[in-house]
Formats: C-alpha cells, structure tokens, sequence
C-alpha cells in the first residue's frame, strides 16, 4: 500500500452543522488501496498559522468513482479554511496513512463505537464489515440533538443506538451509560472519539471481555513516522500514532 | 551540465542537498514519495548508545510559520542501529551520515568509536546542540570549554569526517565554530533549533511536556542565516547551513551566505519532496544564470 502524495479536487463541501463539514475528493487517477481508519495527511494553504499539514480520518471512499470523503470539525484556524473550501479548488493531501481495524472473527458480535468527530472512520469500517458479511451495531455518542450528524447514513449500515450528554435525543448520559451494553454481549469493539469517550469504552471492555480496538487522533508533526511528535505510551515504549497507529489494541496502551 | 557536488576534505558529496537529523528518520519513511539516493547525503536520526524513550506526549506544538519540538532523542541505541538500520540504509548509493548524542563526553567517545567500523557510514555530525534532553545535548554547545572537550574527545578516535553540530542559543555562534575548527572539526553545521515555548493557553498548562522546545521551520530562518553568513566568514572548513529551509530560494541564500552545503528538516513534514524539489531548484538556477560550477556562488555576496 505505497503511500502518495496527491493534489485532489474538492467536488462537494457539505455543512452539516456549525460544527461539521464533510469534503468530497476527486484523485486525478485511480485511488489506492486503503483501509477503515486510516487517514490522509491534509495541506492547509494560506496562513504563517496552518503551517503543519491537518491529520484526518478517512470517512468513506468511493472506488467508482475515485473519491474520497473527510469528515471534518471545525476546531481552530486549519479547520475552519479546510471549510471555506468550494467545488473545484484543490487540497493536497499525503494517503493512505497508517494501520488499520484489524478484521473481527466470523460470526462475532460487533460494536462501533464512536463519538464526536471519532465517528469518522467508523463508517468507512462499517461498509467494509458489511461488504464481508458482518452485521453491525453503532454506539453513537453527541452532546446535543443539534450536533447529531449523520443518522441515516449510519442507520442504512445498521442498528444505531444514540446517547446525547443532555438526552435531547437517544439516551441520556454518556455511551457507556446506554442499557445496549447491558443487554448485549458485544465480542469486539471498534472504537474512535474523544479520549476520556475511549477510556470509559475501553474499562467496559476490559470488565466484559470484549476485545476492543481503539484509533487514536494524537497532534503529528509529518504522518510518516520521520518526526516522532505523535507518540502514545505503549507496553512497547514510545509508539508513533502515525505509522504503528492510528489503531491500538487496548491491552497495548497503559489506560 | 552543471556541478553541484562539494567535498569535505576527501569526502565527495554528489550535490549540496542533505537532510537535517531527525525529519527524514532513516530515509525508508520517504521511499514511496522519492529516490532518497537522489540527494546530497542523509543525515539519520539522533543516535545514542543505549535505547532511548524520548519525552513524554505532548512533544510537538505548532507555531507562526514553524514548529517547537521536544522528542529528546528517541531511538533504539547504536546496537539496534547497527543490527537492523545499517544494512538497510548502506543500500543508498549517497552518503549517510549519523547524529551522535550522548550525556557524557564518554558516550560520544564510545559511539564514535563504534561507528568508525561502519564502512558505509564515511562521517558523524556530533550533536551537541539538542536542546530537548537533560544531560548532555545542548550543554556541550552552549559552553565553549565543552564544547572543545567534547570534539577533542571525539576527534581522537574517530578516524573519519566529523561534523559538529552547533547550537544557535549562545552569544557569538563564531567562538563556537572556531573553537571545534580548531579541535579538528572537518565541518559545522548549523543552526540547530532556538529554543522556545508555547501556552497553551485553553488549558492552562504548557503545550510541551518538557515546558519548553526547539523552534524550526522558516521562523527562525534569518537568525539562520545571519549565523551561517558570520560562520562561513570566520572559518575555514565547509559549512553545512540549515534552519527553515523551505524552497529552492531559501536554500540558495544560505548558499550565497557562504554555505558549501543545505541540509532540509522541517520541510520534509510538510512536503516530503521537499529535498528534492530543492535539488531540482537548485541545478536550474544554475543552468538559467549560465553557471557550471555551485562553488562559484559559494558566499557571493561576500565579494
């Protein structure tokens, strides 16, 4: 999976809140292979400020027609350009990066779960899962009914349960507060979001038994491995987000 | 057809374009993007005897124009380095250099003693300018009498090119290239980074784990070049210029400033081909101004 450095055409930029945009990329040529939770490396022109490139997930890919989409949330100067971008301009970005969900057993019992911006690849996760067969449950956690983004999409990929920190929609509280992870046994857990989010899912992993696979979003300096500013303290030592990440297993990490 | 090339003493380098020590890891990071045997030289990733973890996250906070890093040296130790790095990296056909570090003057004597033996490796670039580790780094940089302890030190075992790497947070940056001229340098390089810090002021609390960091990128690229200018006027051996180099114009200052040599390190983030669009840039000036030779606008504006 060679790793390219590309100028790609932003085909559509879609609000859908204050908060979240999704980008539609056409590649000049034919994408390359990559896998859920991997990410591209994104330039931001245009300011002494953006002078890293932006790390962001892979939200969908779309082999028919060579695009990719990013899900993005608008968090500081790089970000908020990434959103005033319009059909036709260009973005450069450095993909596929970085490892990927490993693939769950045959016939396990599977849960995504994501907050935030974390759910990003897990719908790039879900249409791989389907396409092998797999079914599927989400754990979708927002603040608000208002930051809810998404809904459909994820429900056409299966059963979404909900939870919003003030109950405006779905369950009240945070993911791991939803009577879901009561009634089911989930066997392996995808997860991705705010890190107090993957903690609280990783400890009800542990206390279960499930095995549980976390993507990581670290600040990075290059995406390659070359600048070692992304590492996570690991059972192993200093690990790069970028290239032995952006997914660990938990019994890796040292939460 | 134009001569890039420069020598330190005997050692011949194939154009004036090498990477910085740590952005560009042992080159097989960049293998996808370009042919790494294309540039000048590489310069691999701070080494030290004994594995080393590095500082805790956060280690990186971006800035205006630049970023502020405090790694600390993460690597896996020379013996590592020789098992698994070396035969890999000896495949390039240009020079690769390694980035010695240590904590005590006798770290640096027994790493470069260990590298004298590496065949492929024909010079080391003594760091004694990182500012992001406890003991030793920067120390040695910032005080003339280490300074010259150390690459006396180092120059009485290693028998090959030896580089020494110099830190821009002192007085006079001349003292320090002439003193290690003096201790048998074959070569300077500099700038290393400036150290800096960042607030982060959402949270109260330093961006960096360690408080404060290097600064690189093109911030710090005219203090950059003002100290290569004093340098490549004061000394008699090569200087290797670097500090915020982003583009061919960037580089050919440094070259006009009186530099035998770039190195490319931050850049390398942002656009992994940046070296070699730099070598690329380069080569066309030249050819454009009707040039044969980049020596001869070594130091230019010097005359």
């Amino acid at each position: 999976m060679a790793k390219r450095i590309e100028s790609l055409t932003v085909t559509d930029n879609h609000r859908l809140n204050s908060e979240y945009f999704i980008l539609t990329l056409l590649s000049p040529g034919t994408l390359p292979e990559m896998k859920p939770a991997q990410f591209a490396q994104v330039r931001v022109e245009g300011s002494p400020d953006t002078f890293l490139r932006r790390p962001i997930s892979i939200h969908d890919a779309d082999r028919e027609n060579n695009t990719i989409r990013l899900l993005v949330q608008i968090l500081g100067k790089g970000t908020e350009t990434l959103s005033r971008l319009r059909q036709g301009d260009q973005l450069n970005i450095i993909y596929p990066l970085g490892n990927s969900f490993s693939m769950p057993l045959k016939g396990q019992k599977l849960l995504l779960a994501g907050g935030g911006c974390g759910i990003a690849p897990l719908l790039f996760m879900a249409k791989y899962l389907r396409e092998k067969g797999f079914n599927i449950d989400f754990l979708l956690g927002f603040r608000n009914r208002d930051r809810v983004i998404e809904y459909e999409e994820y429900s056409s990929l299966g059963k979404v349960f909900l939870t919003t920190e003030d109950g405006s929609m779905g369950e009240k509280g945070f993911l791991t507060d939803h009577p879901v992870l009561k009634e089911n046994r989930y066997e392996q857990v995808y997860c991705c979001g705010p890190e107090p989010m993957m903690k609280a899912v990783a400890s009800w992993c542990r206390m279960t038994g499930a095995a549980c696979e976390v993507s990581l979003e670290n600040l990075m300096g290059c995406g390659i491995g070359a600048c070692l500013c992304c590492v996570v303290d690991t059972v192993r030592g200093n690990l790069c987000t970028c290239i032995d990440g952006p997914v660990f297993n938990i019994n890796d990490l040292k939460w | 057809m134009v001569n890039l090339g420069f020598s330190i003493g005997d050692l011949r380098f194939r154009n004036p374009v090498l990477t910085a020590s740590g952005t560009f890891g042992y080159g097989s990071e960049f293998d996808d993007f370009m042919d790494v045997s294309r540039l000048g030289g590489i310069v691999v990733k701070g080494t030290t005897l004994e594995p080393r973890e590095g500082n805790p996250y956060p280690r990186m906070a971006e800035t205006p124009s630049g970023m502020l890093n405090s790694v600390g040296l993460q690597n896996k130790g020379i013996d590592y380095f020789g098992k698994y790095i070396y035969p890999r990296i000896s495949e390039y056909d240009t020079n690769v250099i390694v980035n010695v570090n240590g904590s005590y003057v006798d770290d640096y004597v027994a790493l470069a003693e260990r590298l004298n033996s590496f065949d492929r490796i024909p010079a080391i670039e003594l760091n004694i300018s990182c500012p992001n580790v406890k003991m030793g780094g920067m120390a040695f940089g910032t005080n003339l009498g280490s300074a010259r302890e150390v690459t006396r030190a180092v120059r009485a075992v290693y028998m090959k090119k030896l580089i020494v790497k110099l830190s821009p947070n002192v007085t006079n940056i001349v003292d320090f290239a002439l003193a290690v001229e003096e201790e048998g340098a074959d070569a300077v390089s500099l700038i290393n980074t400036l150290l800096g810090m960042v607030v982060d002021v959402k949270r109260m609390k330093p961006a960096l784990s360690t408080i404060t960091g290097g600064l690189s990128g093109p911030a710090v690229r005219p203090v950059a070049l003002r100290m290569v200018w004093q340098v490549a006027r004061a000394v008699k051996i090569p200087v290797i210029g670097m500090g915020g180099i982003m583009n061919t114009d960037d580089a050919l200052q440094f070259i006009l400033a009186g530099a035998s040599a770039i190195q490319v390190g931050t850049a390398s983030f942002i656009d992994p081909l940046a070296s070699v669009k730099i070598l690329e840039g380069i080569e066309k000036y030249l050819t454009d101004k009707g040039i044969s030779d980049i020596s001869d606008i070594k130091g230019y504006i010097n005359r």
